[in-house]
């Protein structure tokens, strides 16, 4: 009964969640995951997560083991093999698109588009969209939206698309290399809004390989292997208690080439 | 500006420090109000929840009291205030010694090292050393 209550008032106040969705339930739940693009090469392999909220967590592995595979699959851009994806209790699917922010490794907008256009984009497109905050961050990063994105350099692309994405109110972002391509400056600006934007009914998912910059951001962190496996999770915190070493250094340890 | 943590040491634990530092060194005073845990989490570039945690120790530690809805505050008691004091002396120690011995030297040197720079350099007159850094002459025209 409480948990219907629950819904019921998470319902009244964000009047665009989907139904069927469940409050108790895991941010993301993926149970069994496979995913290859060529037969009998495994990029993800019976791949289990799952993710309260709250938490920020740091997907962090070398190139090419499935973090951005993962992320696809999870914002649905791929689809499983096998296995299950589930978001706040429902099974991933259209509906699901309204509860998750996803940051893709490289822009999918239309570089004849201007930054303003992009705006009214987003706030057609997602109810959850907030576009006062988009604007402040935008003027706070000096981005003219009146620019077309063609013109804009590498970094300010990224930084108006993270802009986009952080300024939705979802329940899950998938952060694909968030900080990569822009200047030190901005990196700091850019992880001060995602604590800035820090929601305890929502998750956050990061991939880079930017370890040092990001660790004191992370709650949590796993550690991606080949073939999707995952080699060690657990509290960033307790991790560097434990070992007496930074994410960093253990990154380094553990993949060391 | 972020706060740095250089240290191998769990984020929150260098957050108590830094705090505590804070308080000593006069950055926050007795019965001055602290921002909220989100406020601080934005200043330092921490996740909220780890500067939550660190709240926890220094709750524990009475060194913030909580005021109802007004807050959270510095402590004003002064036994608090000089528990914290010793936490900083043996944190402080405790690295110098590490750093000392993963060089070689001992403690025992160290101790004579602090008396040998005390003599040259005492701290209520520390003056800054316009001669050849480093190399304090042995013959100080103080004591």
């Amino acid at each position: 009964m409480n948990q219907s209550m629950n819904a019921a008032m998470d319902a009244g106040r964000d009047p665009w969640l989907p139904e069927g969705f469940d409050p108790a339930a895991p941010i993301l739940s993926c149970v069994n995951l496979n995913k290859s693009y060529i037969p009998a090469r495994p990029v993800l392999h019976n791949l289990n997560i799952s993710l309260t909220g709250g938490k920020i967590v740091g997907l962090l592995g070398p190139n090419g083991c499935g973090k951005s595979t993962l992320l696809k699959l999870v914002s649905g851009i791929l689809v499983p093999d096998s296995g299950t994806i589930e978001i706040c209790g429902i099974p991933r699917s259209e509906a699901t698109n309204s509860l998750i922010s996803f940051l893709p490794e490289r822009t999918y907008f239309n570089s004849w588009m201007r930054v303003e256009q992009l705006i009214e984009y987003f706030s057609d497109f997602f109810a959850d969209f907030d576009e006062a905050m988009a604007r402040k961050m935008l003027s706070d990063l000096s981005i003219d939206t009146s620019a077309k994105l063609k013109t804009l350099s590498k970094g300010n692309k990224e930084k108006v698309q993270l802009v986009l994405v952080m300024s939705r109110r979802a329940r899950l972002y998938l952060l694909d290399e968030p900080i990569g391509g822009v200047d030190p400056a901005a990196r700091d600006y850019i992880l001060s809004t995602i604590i800035g934007s820090y929601n305890p009914d929502a998750a956050v998912i990061i991939t880079t390989h930017l370890i040092h910059d990001i660790e004191p951001v992370l709650d949590e962190f796993a550690f991606m292997g080949f073939g999707g496996r995952i080699l060690l999770d657990g509290v960033a915190d307790e991790v560097r208690a434990e070992k007496g070493k930074t994410l960093d250094e253990l990154f380094r340890e553990v993949f060391r080439c | 500006m972020a706060w740095q943590f250089s240290s191998r040491a769990p984020v929150y634990l260098q957050i108590c420090s830094r705090i505590r530092a804070d308080i000593l060194g006069g950055v926050y005073r007795p019965d001055e109000q602290i921002p909220s845990v989100r406020q601080l989490a934005l200043v330092a570039g921490v996740n909220p929840n780890t500067m939550q945690r660190a709240f926890t120790v220094l709750e524990a530690e009475q060194l913030f009291i909580t005021r109802g809805t007004l807050g959270r505050f510095i402590t004003t008691d002064t036994e608090v205030l000089e528990r914290a004091r010793e936490i900083m002396r043996h944190e402080t120690v405790a690295r110098l010694v590490e750093e000392a011995a993963a060089v070689g030297i001992t403690p025992a040197e160290l101790i004579e090292g602090i008396r040998a720079y005390e003599e040259s350099f005492p701290a209520s007159e520390a003056e800054p050393t316009t001669d050849t850094a480093g190399e304090p002459s042995p013959d100080t025209p103080h004591t």
